[in-house]
């Protein structure tokens, strides 16, 4: 054999010959790696110059920031003026003025509750998990609607803005989680009738537009009940959300059921614990918490589709901005009302996708351990 | 068995069987209960606001008119039909809609995979921008803020005097036929029956004598070539009716109305980010060892994406991209909210305003939509069952 | 050193020549000055700790894994970036996986027959032919018609051995083919592999199994930190190793 048998030094690590290191070798591997991928390269650099560069102008150049009525729009760019005048009503719709602070309380309660839950060091998160599902929205309604302890009566007609909003999400994801739990325990249950009436109610409210169900909730659902019984606009709503959703919740759930391998169920079993046990202390916690991504995401799309009110005539921040709209002072600013609502909307909506993604991989790591 | 025999049984309301039994009686009682009282409570509603039920109505005039309707339709005629005309607009912009969002879809969902940085960025920017706001903005948005604030009709957007943009919405030629275009119609039915019998025949060709024909070349030539041919020798059979001007609208043509563009431009680019996260995580759900595994035994790329790739990569894709057609027709319902005429809108809006038979209206719209997610579920469940990966 | 350096495309030349070969996952200098060179006929088994770089040698050579620098001839064809090229030099190598990559979605007989039909261009009849004849060599005719999932990691890993044996390859690299396997399986991938070689096949492999070494290497490869540490025939390699490390890593695998 012509080759050495053994080597006795061992090689140095050498750096890497290399074309592709620094700001211009990073531009050739990733943007101008051969013909087809610098055409590609500069085409979408046309695309933004097209697109974008005028979009910019429009919403941050040249648009107006300052003044409080229509006078001081230049129409040049955007003019959020009309944002900023009616900026109050957005947040709180018509609740009275006197009592905005209410409403402020709530949502420095709401935004503690969630940070609390949300960062994963803070203790005791069973506890402030069970506040904020029971206690929390007790306590928020009581503030919120008034008629005692000396606070002034709001009806809920009055409510509005990014405050309704925000109620009927979190009225959603309250009431459709643990409706959601039930459902799906019961989808798997061993007793064919429970069962059953678990799959037809999954697959009903699973097969049918959201907006027929608020369609059903505001004309069908006061037809149910006897004459006498008024019911409110919001809570009709909030009731046909709430199914709707749960069933999506019980998806979700059941995913996080089955990915529980047997055995837990069943060594619990040989610990002689009965059904709820075995579902409360063992089957759920785990299923529960792998399933937290998929909550935060039908609570997203929950989110999304709180908009959906304005077609039954409730003002969230959507109907509130549209409202404004037809404003006779006020006329001809529809892009700068959308764009907010959108903007509002993604502000919520990417930083709760984000979160999940996050939890996802702590998830994923957390298992590998 | 401990059951068979009577000394070692406990007390009968802890015998499990029992126990099940007694659980499902109360809760069947609970539930007729339930069902009785709401139909009680209906029937002495409906009657004390003077409200027959039944289907009668729908044999009534309806006496309203609905901006677009494939099918004829005047003031004149029945509830029944608004319910056809709706329901037909409903699955017209579906339709349109999940062609346009799955184009869009797959394009960003490949560009997201894209070596390219800058086009991976982009795609991903499109996603995490149209899957985060909700749809009804966008609805809104297309609608008010961009086709509402298009010119008057004097003042239309035109391309080549042919199409024309205005606030009315897009006018685009109506092709006529004129006598003879039968020929094309029929050169283009001999061409595709043509293409199949060619995908056949190559098929056979390779199983018996190895040789591949290059069936998508020859194919799209066919297809394209025979039909092209035979309208030209028999002199271009066909005329077009061109929209023009005529005082303040549009005359002649064909109008795609405003309300038609809006939703179907939202629910395609909004459906459109989340199948293209299906299609990204679809692709890569395929294990790099397949492709190297590929690589190892010498196929070539476009072989390997054929072959190896997309076939596994659909039987992820797919499920979750009928489910999110299902998304889009259910979406399809936010319609009402521009007063694009669509099943809910029309019926579940207009005929239910006019006839108050809520509990009929909202029983058969709902009805609808549930058929149609039990047709596509099933056709699903069937797709499965066939792709299903064999194991152990 | 070597001293062989016709790079014609001779059938008779060296199988595998390798010459000044460097490779770097980013800054990780991953292969360091590799000279190689495998005659026809040899069977080479290559051995060292995790990490050691001996699987992206072989995977070099069939160019799953792109070098930075350095020659790799392959039946005397050289290796460059040349798509047509690289092709025509898979063809001649086949490759086994640690973990099969069986294509899970074609049936057995079909993952032998995939490349027949599209790069050799084989009339099915004829490929059905070949592979059922390979799968007979490696004792699983009889599943031909299952699909993947429905054998055990050693029937599967016998396809895969049939899969690339399909293309007639000149060459056969292993890749850890029994490291995922369970160890009542390992001995029916040997068997198969223990009979490959004594049919003459070219083949390099990097594996653990050192009783495989033993019986059937005709040189064993000690690779560490990216180099070739020490190579010679398996009774000097197994008694007589020079290099300590060499000797720690022996120590280790065989256990005392």
């Amino acid at each position: 054999m012509a080759e050495m048998a053994t080597r006795n030094e061992m090689i140095e690590a050498r750096r890497p010959p290399d074309q592709r290191r620094g700001a211009l070798g990073w531009l050739r591997a990733n943007l101008f790696d051969g013909p087809l991928n610098g055409t590609i390269t500069l085409l979408v650099l046309a695309l933004l110059g097209w697109g974008l560069w005028p979009l910019v102008q429009w919403a941050l150049i040249e648009a107006d920031w300052l003044g409080s009525t229509r006078e001081a729009c230049s129409g040049e760019g955007a003019c959020w003026v009309f944002i900023s005048a009616r900026f109050e009503t957005i947040v709180y719709g018509f609740y009275p003025e006197a009592a905005r602070w209410r409403v402020d309380a709530v949502f420095l309660m709401l935004a503690l509750l969630i940070a609390w839950l949300a960062i994963p060091r803070l203790p005791a998160k069973r506890w402030v998990g069970l506040f904020a599902l029971v206690g929390f929205p007790v306590l928020a309604y009581g503030l919120l609607i008034g008629g005692h302890f000396g606070l002034m009566a709001v009806p809920t007609r009055e409510w509005g803005g990014l405050m309704l909003t925000l109620t009927i999400a979190i009225v959603g994801i309250v009431g459709s989680l643990p409706l959601g739990v039930v459902l799906a325990l019961g989808r798997r249950s061993k007793m064919p009738l429970v069962r059953g009436i678990c799959v037809v109610f999954i697959e009903f409210w699973r097969g049918v537009p959201l907006i027929t169900v608020l369609f059903m909730a505001s004309v069908m659902l006061p037809l149910f009940v006897p004459t006498e019984v008024e019911f409110d606009k919001l809570l009709r709503a909030l009731i046909g959300i709430m199914f709707f959703w749960s069933a999506y919740m019980a998806e979700v759930v059941r995913g996080g059921l089955q990915a529980i391998p047997r055995g837990q169920e069943e060594a619990a079993k040989a610990l002689g614990m009965g059904y709820w046990r075995r579902m409360a202390l063992i089957v759920l916690p785990q299923a529960l918490k792998l399933v937290i991504p998929g909550i935060v995401n039908t609570f997203i799309a929950l989110f999304k589709d709180t908009s959906l009110v304005l077609i039954i005539g409730l003002f969230d921040l959507l109907a509130i901005i549209r409202a404004g709209l037809t404003d006779s002072n006020w006329l001809g600013f529809a892009i700068e009302g959308y764009v907010f609502a959108a903007l509002m909307f993604w502000i919520f909506c990417f930083s709760m996708s984000r979160y999940s993604q996050y939890i996802e991989r702590r998830l994923h790591t957390g298992h590998r351990n | 068995m401990l059951r068979s025999s009577s000394s070692e049984r406990g007390p009968l309301w802890r015998d499990p069987a029992v126990r099940a039994l007694v659980i499902q009686a109360l809760l069947l009682l609970g539930l007729l209960g339930l069902i009785l009282l709401m139909v009680t409570n209906t029937l002495a509603n409906l009657e004390a606001r003077g409200i027959t039920t039944g289907l009668g109505f729908l044999q009534e005039r309806a006496g309203f008119s609905i901006p677009q309707s494939l099918i004829d339709y005047s003031g004149d005629s029945t509830y029944g039909r608004t319910f056809v005309v709706g329901l037909l607009n409903t699955l017209l912009v579906s339709g349109l809609g999940i062609v346009l969002a799955t184009l869009i879809g797959f394009a960003v969902g490949i560009a997201r995979l894209s070596s390219n940085w800058l086009l991976a960025r982009l795609a991903t920017t499109y996603v995490e921008i149209f899957r985060n706001i909700p749809l009804l903005v966008q609805i809104l948005f297309w609608y008010f803020a961009v086709l509402q604030a298009l010119p008057s009709p004097r003042q239309s957007l035109s391309l080549f005097e042919a199409l024309f943009l205005n606030v009315r919405g897009l006018m685009v030629p109506a092709p006529v036929a004129q006598p003879g275009f039968e020929a094309t119609l029929w050169a283009l039915a001999l061409a595709l029956a043509a293409v199949v019998s060619l995908t056949l025949y190559a098929r056979r060709l390779q199983v018996r004598t190895g040789k591949a024909l290059p069936v998508y070349r020859l194919g799209a030539l066919i297809l394209i070539g025979l039909p092209l041919a035979v309208f030209l020798i028999t002199g271009r059979p066909l005329a077009w009716d061109l929209p023009a001007l005529s005082g303040f609208n549009f005359k002649g043509g064909i109008t795609v109305i405003p309300e038609l563009m809006a939703l179907w431009l939202a629910l395609s680019i909004y459906t459109a980010s989340f199948i293209a996260e299906i299609v990204r995580s679809g692709i890569q759900s395929v294990p790099q060892g397949q492709v190297e595994a590929a690589r190892a035994i010498s196929l070539p790329g476009n072989i390997t994406l054929r072959k190896v790739v997309i076939p596994q990569a659909m039987r992820v894709i797919v499920p979750q991209l009928t489910s999110q057609y299902l998304n889009l027709i259910k979406n399809s319902s936010l319609a009402t909210a521009i007063g694009y005429p669509d099943l809910v809108a029309v019926f579940a809006g207009t005929t239910l305003n006019q006839t108050g038979q809520a509990i009929e209206i909202i029983a058969m719209t709902m009805a609808v939509y549930l058929l149609i997610s039990l047709v596509v579920s099933a056709l699903m469940n069937l797709y499965n069952a066939r792709t299903l990966l064999k194991e152990r | 050193m070597s001293s062989t350096n016709t790079a014609s495309a001779h059938a008779d030349g060296p199988m595998i020549e390798v010459a000044g070969l460097n490779k770097w996952y980013g800054d990780f200098h991953v292969l360091r000055d590799i000279d190689l060179t495998v005659a026809r006929g040899e069977r080479i088994v290559v051995c060292g700790p995790s990490g050691s770089g001996k699987s992206t040698l072989i995977r070099c050579f069939n160019h799953l894994e792109e070098h930075q620098q350095g020659r790799i001839v392959v039946n005397g064809v050289t290796m460059t970036q040349d798509v047509k090229r690289i092709e025509q030099i898979r063809r001649n190598v086949g490759m086994v996986f640690q973990h099969f990559n069986l294509f899970p979605h074609l049936s057995v007989l079909d993952n032998c027959c995939i490349s027949q039909t599209w790069v050799q261009k084989k009339p099915r009849a004829e490929a059905e032919k070949t592979a059922m004849e390979f799968l007979e060599r490696v004792q699983i005719a009889d599943q031909a018609r299952k699909y993947p999932g429905q054998l055990s990691g050693g029937q599967q890993q016998r396809v895969a051995i049939a899969r690339a044996l399909c293309m007639r390859p000149e060459v056969m690299l292993f890749d850890e083919p029994t490291s995922a396997l369970d160890p009542e399986m390992i001995k029916e991938v040997l068997d198969v592999m223990v009979e490959l070689a004594r049919d003459g096949m070219t083949m390099i492999c990097v594996t653990h199994e050192m009783g495989f070494a033993k019986t059937v290497a005709d040189r064993v490869i000690f690779m560490d930190q990216g180099q070739i540490i020490e190579q010679a025939p398996p009774e000097t390699f197994f008694n007589h190793p020079e290099s300590e490390r060499t000797r720690l890593f022996l120590s280790q695998i065989l256990g005392h």
